[in-house]
């Protein structure tokens, strides 16, 4: 796969921009439930299937808890699948999370991220995509409009393969994303579309000339077992993920890794975050520079599994790191991503001075004064967590 | 008899079970305290022993009159029930 | 021409449900299942929601199933189902694979509880699909807690036969009246001591399917003796007597035209029915008088509003 396929330049926002790749991707079942700000996504899919853009069946379920479970049933029936979902939807989505990952179902699912109730709330956090951290789905962070559509068409890449056979979430920062316009390129077509990402040749799939019985009952005599190959498996998928980015990269021509980083060589502080803020993190660290300023940044394209020897390899060196999270986690050491960073550099035996900075909630803005304030902080505080943006 | 593998990197991917009907070789012949005996010349092969058994224990032979799988019969004692001429005994275990 | 037969020896002996499994001794759900499975003719695939028959047929590595089988949790067969059911209509379409049809089990608790949701979401969508709820009337899986469908005065571990109140105080859901409320092509009542009536059913379904109609809802009737307690033999004894009280009515349901298969022309007292069971017995005490009689009222009541209604040319 050599050559850089035709593709025409437009303008969509982050839910029409995941509709195309779904659409480009050719699925065969689309199993979803309308919620603020995923909507667009399904609206879109539901006019392709309406006007015969799109040769797929559209389930319009009744419940997000049945939006994943039709999903799953879709997958292990041997189609490509995709859901869409956000907030209280993922929420009710949970139980069969892990059953999907855990049934090695290939399903993709866009997630909307938006804050959690209570207070009900539309705009981002990330809390929709941490309650899934665990879940054993590989995770994609969409920073703008394009990866929202590039990532959309590498997860079914990665989540069909063979030797990976785990269900994919991209993750796009709600509003920010979802609802911005903004330029980008798209294949012309599922045909162009296919040369990178062929019909899926499902392992196992439900075929009453092979009898399989899926989702059976395990006790303490085999439990385990089947719990420690998941556990290798989403480990396993990461050699995968990287030869896949290298693929889309001659495809497409743009390059993705698990992580990006600006300016880390020399960085005396680095600030670790996921999510379309490191776009404000990027332009605040290029101000910084000018001002002699050794700050660097890293998000993360790939949340899970987690890239920890890339991060190690970037942080390693910095004196000061600023973990910032858009979300808490209620009771715990610090913010979500804050304990994954944590657990790393310890594992590594690390210990630079370490901030943990709570942002953006329920789509509170993040301005480059607040940016300002965290470089500050991270030297001037022996606080690990701070909330930023907030009154009081 | 399937030999089902031990190790986690060796079992079927997904924790689903790849292989049909391996509970045949489960021995529920254990749970019974009564064990039922046919007396075929009061058999009628009406059948209705054979499609109540909840454990496919009563065997339809060739003829339709019926034998017992002592391997997997359970002891219910739905066959002797339904048997419309009392041609099923219910004999306790245990008794040599 | 469906398969529909007349007797017993008609019925094929292979059995797509093996034995080994660990259904409780005397378990009414293997007597349908095994027919279900022959029945409905031609490749299946079989859905099942959390419960007796999920955990007791696929002890792994043991499973009972000699079909496809998919568990996915509890409260969701129905949309597991829709979602096969949908990609196989997909894939036929789009990549020429062969076709099979869908068979749902799902318990009482698993559909007239947390699954009538998705039930119905199914049942409004119309997915083509069997659905069969084995209505054992509790949670017997998890240790015979009440249900939606358990019937008044029944003693459960969560409606025990109490001094203050004796058993379950409400009446059990009509499930087939919701069913029916989504105008399904299709529904019928299923019990044991009727196989061939049962097999019949099922064969129509089947047919049903074949012409690419569905959904399919049926409502079977699932003795459980250790949640009952009684006898393990009596399973299909008091199967019968259900219908021969009639409080159970074996009817099926066609594009709304109700017919009733078993017409109870002179009911067996209610009594022989009660007696027979540990979580009745209570309800023949002198003191649970008024309780006996509420569930004669209401079997009488659901009994006469059943010949009502198929005397007209359809509900729907």
């Amino acid at each position: 796969m050599s050559i850089t396929v035709r593709q025409i330049r437009t303008g969509l926002n982050g839910d029409e921009a995941v509709a195309y790749a779904v659409k480009h991707a050719n699925v065969d079942v689309i199993s979803a439930y309308p919620i603020t700000p995923q909507t667009i996504i399904v609206e879109r899919l539901s006019e392709f299937v309406y006007n015969g853009e799109l040769d797929a069946e559209f389930i319009p379920v009744e419940s997000e808890h049945s939006a994943l479970s039709a999903a799953l049933g879709a997958s292990l029936a041997g189609a490509r699948v995709f859901t869409a979902t956000a907030s209280q939807g993922l929420a009710l989505m949970y139980e069969i999370l892990y059953i999907t990952s855990s049934l090695r179902a290939p399903v993709v699912m866009a997630l909307g991220n938006r804050a959690f109730s209570a207070p009900i709330n539309i705009h981002c956090s990330h809390d929709d995509a941490y309650a899934a951290r665990d879940a054993g789905w590989i995770q994609f962070f969409a920073e703008t409009v394009q990866e929202a559509y590039d990532l959309t068409l590498i997860a079914y890449r990665v989540s069909e393969d063979r030797d990976v056979l785990l269900p994919s979430i991209i993750n796009l920062d709600g509003f920010i994303l979802t609802h911005s316009v903004e330029p980008l390129n798209i294949f012309a077509d599922s045909e162009e579309v296919s040369r990178f990402l062929p019909e899926r040749k499902p392992v196992n799939p439900i075929d009453p000339d092979n009898p399989i019985t899926y989702g059976p009952l395990a006790l303490p005599d085999y439990y385990m077992e089947i719990k420690r190959q998941q556990a290798e498996a989403i480990y396993s998928s990461k050699p995968i993920i990287n030869r896949v980015f290298e693929e889309y990269k001659e495809f497409s021509g743009r390059r993705y890794s698990p992580l990006k980083t600006l300016y880390i060589d020399d960085a005396e502080t680095i600030f670790v975050l996921l999510g379309s803020t490191a776009g404000t993190i990027r332009h605040m660290v290029r101000k910084w520079r000018r001002e002699n300023k050794r700050v660097g940044v890293v998000s993360l394209t790939l949340y899970r599994p987690f890239p920890e020897e890339e991060l190690i390899e970037a942080i390693k060196d910095a004196k000061n790191i600023v973990v910032m999270d858009r979300s808490f986690s209620y009771g715990s050491p610090g913010g979500q991503l804050f304990m994954d960073v944590s657990s790393t550099l310890l594992k590594y035996g690390l210990s630079p001075r370490i901030l943990n900075v709570i942002y953006g909630l329920g789509g509170r803005d993040f301005t480059p004064d607040l940016a300002e304030k965290a470089l500050h902080l991270v030297v001037e505080t022996d606080e690990k967590i701070v909330w930023l943006g907030v009154r009081g | 008899m399937v030999k089902w593998p031990n190790k986690w990197m060796e079992l079927p991917i997904g924790g689903v079970i790849n292989v049909p009907a391996t509970s045949v070789d489960v021995k529920t012949g254990t749970w019974r305290s009564h064990r039922p005996v046919v007396n075929l010349d009061k058999c009628i092969k009406c059948l209705m022993c054979w499609v109540s058994c909840p454990d496919n224990s009563i065997i339809r032979l060739d003829d339709d009159y019926v034998d017992v799988d002592y391997y997997h019969c359970k002891g219910c004692g739905i066959c002797a029930n339904v048997c419309p001429t009392d041609a099923i005994d219910m004999v306790e275990e245990g008794g040599i | 021409m469906a398969n529909f037969i007349r007797r017993l020896n008609e019925i094929p002996r292979e059995e797509l449900f093996a034995s080994g499994h660990g259904l409780c001794a005397g378990c009414g759900i293997p007597p349908m299942v095994k027919i279900a499975l022959k029945a409905v003719d031609g490749p299946k695939t079989v859905v099942n929601a959390t419960g007796c028959l999920e955990v007791a047929t696929t002890l792994y590595p043991n499973t009972a199933w000699r079909v496809p089988w998919v568990h996915n949790a509890f409260e969701n067969a129905a949309a597991t189902a829709s979602g096969i059911e949908a990609a196989l209509r997909a894939l036929k379409r789009k990549r020429g694979w062969k076709d099979y049809k869908i068979i749902v089990f799902g318990g009482d608790g698993g559909t007239f509880d947390i699954g009538l949701q998705s039930l119905s979401g199914a049942l409004e969508r119309g997915h083509k699909f069997i659905y069969v709820c084995y209505d054992n009337e509790a949670y017997m899986n998890t240790g015979i807690q009440r249900s939606g469908a358990t019937p008044i005065g029944a003693a459960t571990t969560t409606s025990p036969a109490g001094r203050v109140i004796p058993g379950k105080p409400e009446n059990k859901k009509n499930l087939l009246d919701i069913v029916l409320a989504h105008r399904v092509p299709y529904a019928a009542t299923l019990n044991s001591a009727y196989p061939i009536d049962m097999w019949n059913k099922f064969a129509k379904a089947s047919e049903y399917l074949d012409k690419g109609i569905g959904p399919i809802f049926f409502h079977y009737y699932s003795p459980c003796p250790v949640g009952w307690r009684m006898d393990s033999a009596l399973s299909i004894e008091v199967a019968r007597l259900a219908v021969q009280t009639r409080i159970w009515p074996l009817y099926e349901v066609e594009e709304g035209k109700i017919k009733i298969n078993v017409m109870v022309r002179r009911p067996k007292p209610i009594e022989e029915y009660l007696k027979l069971q540990g979580r009745f017995r209570h309800l023949l005490k002198p003191e649970n008088r008024h309780i006996l009689e509420k569930i004669k009222e209401y079997v009488e009541l659901n009994w006469n509003r059943l010949i009502r209604l198929s005397q007209l040319d359809s509900i729907y």
